[in-house]
């Protein structure tokens, strides 16, 4: 009888553990190797403690290499990641094409309309979600209090393009080593054209009119090149074209630049003075404009999808909640401190005092992000989605390709009429062989 | 005089030779120190070269964010297995081609190498997709499959040309006496080209350890090998110069250590029927 029970026990010991591990889902993720991400993965162990029955694999890359990874996956239904992290880019076209599946279930204290409309609106598809927001960036005008004290100026909270030039101008000692401004010449279309393009929108230029025609013949992409070329070769640093933001970053943390519009997810990095010399001088400004009601701010936003390859849909979908839901901003705080929550997602994260405070660069990252309106980026309409890309499968080629002609102009190679003619034909004939404009 | 002239020359060309050595494996030495300094001292303008303060942070960063025994078992695997698949492969291969040629062994060989000259993205989609029809992705045996297939051109052509130097008449002596193909093969062609074999083996190893752009592309999270460990260090937007080099010089130690041990064997084997 006592060996029949052992058995019977040891049986069914047996069988719960085999059935424990087959009930046990792997879900796999890849993500982009940035700050807010990794911490993400380090705190994963709260997600899997509330639900023991999901394992998590993590794939980490630099964002082109994931990109070249996740599109090809998706694109032939590969099926070897169950969530996705993508950008604003990818998601309309994705959605589109049917191969990411809506997020509508992620449960009722998801608390979706707490995102920021922009942000939300930039992940939707006809009015459905598709990825969501893990955190948010738009892109503001970092400066240098002292040296603008020096000067004798005085930085406005909203800035416009003939300000900042001529500050830049004053503030630059090239024999120091001191240059006015810092803005990314390194081609490529969400490198030298993520702030071109943005920098276009507020100069009132566009990529394409409402029939899909190239715009680059326009007078205000000419005065877009022009301000920017003239403005860097006075103000700027030396090889300015090889400039990303690393690099950017690098020389502005080292005291070298008075003025640095970019992401604003920059402003935590200058202001850490385990890395930045500045860290106590920098103030923050929007983005310039031209006082054509548009502002030179872009909109980019890392989100979690599901592709419709994955048969792994619930479990993702609670991995999603978990990780862009409200809990894990107060998990990030209590763990890590408020100035390390992802921002720019949810409203109410800038509606908490501990957060305002803890990060001084919130309000402009709130204001920026607001004022980014991806169906309608610049002054005139335009067909396509998206405030410093074009939402359409041929942008990458194409804006890299510009990016290199807008490239050569700083450096010297080309003349910016040159240069504005070839990104012309560049564009016509690539729209011309995609079929634009579609029917 | 004439030994004064000598010493003289010799001291000139062992100088030079050092100058070129210190010139080559100075991006080498420059990743291992950047991996001891803090993301703010490894953009530094003026970059200190050895002045700066020390840490192992780097280090204990990749070690908790990564599994590296996983990604370096991977890693061995993954060239040892392609490696040995290849030499399996190119050894009847290329005695066929060196021994017993026909008027069509130069255009094979040819063809062979030409496989080499097409950019590897223009089939990533079709062997993509028989991967994934085929339950290989993410796979060691798919990249050991496909390691072999991209190395297999380089290690035929090299042992084709080691076999070349080994004279006819000697295995011709070994058929008379006897031997069959099988031990023709082992116990003669083998024991002579041995040198030849051993580089062609190592660089082999050398060539399927930094192949980056299958292994990045065909794997995900089971199969990675030590170039997707290193590919996850890098990003547009942040500083991660020190964590890259630290991953950087943690990949490339093993394959270092083992091109430190072999290089005798190496260097033989490259010049192997150099001088006759």
């Amino acid at each position: 009888m006592k060996m029949e029970r052992l058995v019977l026990g040891a049986c069914s010991a047996i069988a719960l553990s085999l059935a424990g591990a087959a009930g046990a889902e792997t879900l796999t993720i890849a993500t982009v190797n940035n700050g807010d991400m990794i911490r993400m993965q380090k705190l994963a162990d709260d997600f899997t403690s509330k639900n023991p029955d999901i394992t998590l694999d993590w794939v980490v890359m630099e964002e082109n290499v994931l990109r070249q990874k996740v599109t090809t996956d998706i694109a032939t239904k590969g099926g070897q990641y169950d969530v996705m992290t993508i950008g604003t880019y990818e998601v309309p076209i994705w959605a589109k094409q049917n191969w990411l599946v809506p997020l509508d279930n992620l449960g009722t204290d998801y608390a979706v309309n707490d995102i920021l409309p922009a942000i939300r609106k930039g992940l939707s598809v006809d009015g459905k979600l598709y990825a969501a927001p893990f955190y948010g960036e738009s892109s503001m005008t970092m400066y240098r209090k002292d040296l603008f004290q020096k000067a004798g100026i005085t930085m406005p909270d909203a800035p416009s393009w003939s300000f900042v030039a001529d500050a830049a101008r004053k503030i630059t000692d090239k024999s120091k080593e001191l240059y006015g401004i810092c803005l990314r010449g390194k081609a490529g279309w969400g490198e030298n054209m993520a702030f071109l393009t943005a920098m276009g929108n507020s100069f009132g230029a566009r990529w394409f009119d409402e029939s899909w025609k190239a715009q680059f013949d326009q007078p205000e992409w000419k005065k877009t090149l022009s301000f920017y070329v003239d403005l860097m070769k006075d103000a700027g640093p030396p090889g300015a074209s090889s400039n990303g933001f690393n690099e950017n970053l690098a020389l502005f943390q080292s005291g070298k630049c008075a003025m640095w519009i970019d992401a604003t997810v920059a402003a935590s990095f200058v202001t850490d003075p385990k890395e930045s010399k500045v860290a106590d001088q920098v103030g923050f400004a929007l983005a310039p404009d031209t006082g054509l009601g548009k502002r030179s701010n872009w909109l980019w936003s890392w989100a979690l999808a599901i592709p419709a390859s994955t048969n792994k849909q619930a479990s993702a979908e609670k991995f999603i909640a978990w990780a862009t839901g409200k809990n894990y901003i107060d998990l990030v705080a209590s763990k890590e401190g408020w100035a390390n929550v992802p921002p720019g997602t949810r409203t109410s994260l800038y509606e908490n005092p501990k957060y305002v405070e803890a990060a001084p660069f919130a309000n402009m990252t709130l204001q920026s992000i607001r004022q980014a309106d991806p169906e309608n980026p610049t002054v005139k309409p335009v067909p396509y989605v998206g405030v410093q890309f074009v939402a359409i499968p041929e942008f990458q080629g194409i804006g890299t390709a510009v990016g290199q002609q807008f490239a050569a102009a700083l450096a010297g190679q080309a003349s910016v009429d040159q240069a504005l003619k070839n990104a012309q034909q560049i564009t016509e004939r690539t729209m011309a062989k995609s079929g634009y404009p579609k029917k | 005089m004439a030994r004064a002239v000598s010493t003289r020359r010799m001291l000139v060309l062992t100088a030079i030779g050092w100058t070129i050595g210190l010139v080559l494996f100075f991006p080498i030495v420059w990743t291992i120190l950047t991996s001891f300094k803090t993301e703010g001292e490894a953009i530094a303008s003026p970059p200190s070269f050895l002045f700066f303060n020390w840490t192992l942070e780097n280090y204990a960063e990749v070690q908790s964010r990564s599994n590296y025994l996983k990604h370096v078992m991977n890693s061995v695997v993954i060239s040892l297995g392609s490696t040995a698949l290849a030499l399996a492969i190119a050894i009847p291969a290329a005695w066929a081609m060196a021994f017993s040629p026909t008027r069509h062994t130069k255009d094979v060989l040819m063809w062979m190498l030409s496989t080499k000259m097409l950019p590897p993205v223009g089939v990533l989609i079709p062997i993509y997709l028989m991967f994934r029809d085929t339950g290989l992705l993410d796979t060691r045996l798919g990249l050991v499959i496909v390691m072999t297939l991209i190395n297999l051109p380089i290690v035929v052509w090299m042992l084709y040309t080691y076999f070349k130097e080994i004279p006819a008449d000697i295995l011709e002596a070994a058929r008379m006496d006897g031997a069959s193909l099988r031990n023709e093969i082992l116990f003669v062609l083998a024991p002579m080209a041995v040198p030849g074999i051993a580089s062609t083996v190592l660089l082999n190893i050398i060539l399927a350890w930094n192949e980056a752009f299958w292994t990045l592309n065909l794997t995900a999270a089971n199969a990675a090998p030590l170039t997707a460990f290193i590919a996850s260090y890098s990003s547009p937007e942040g500083l991660f110069w020190a964590k890259l080099s630290a991953a950087s010089t943690l990949a490339i130690a093993p394959i270092l250590i083992m091109g430190w041990f072999s290089q005798k064997q190496l260097v033989r084997g490259l010049t192997f029927g150099a001088v006759k």
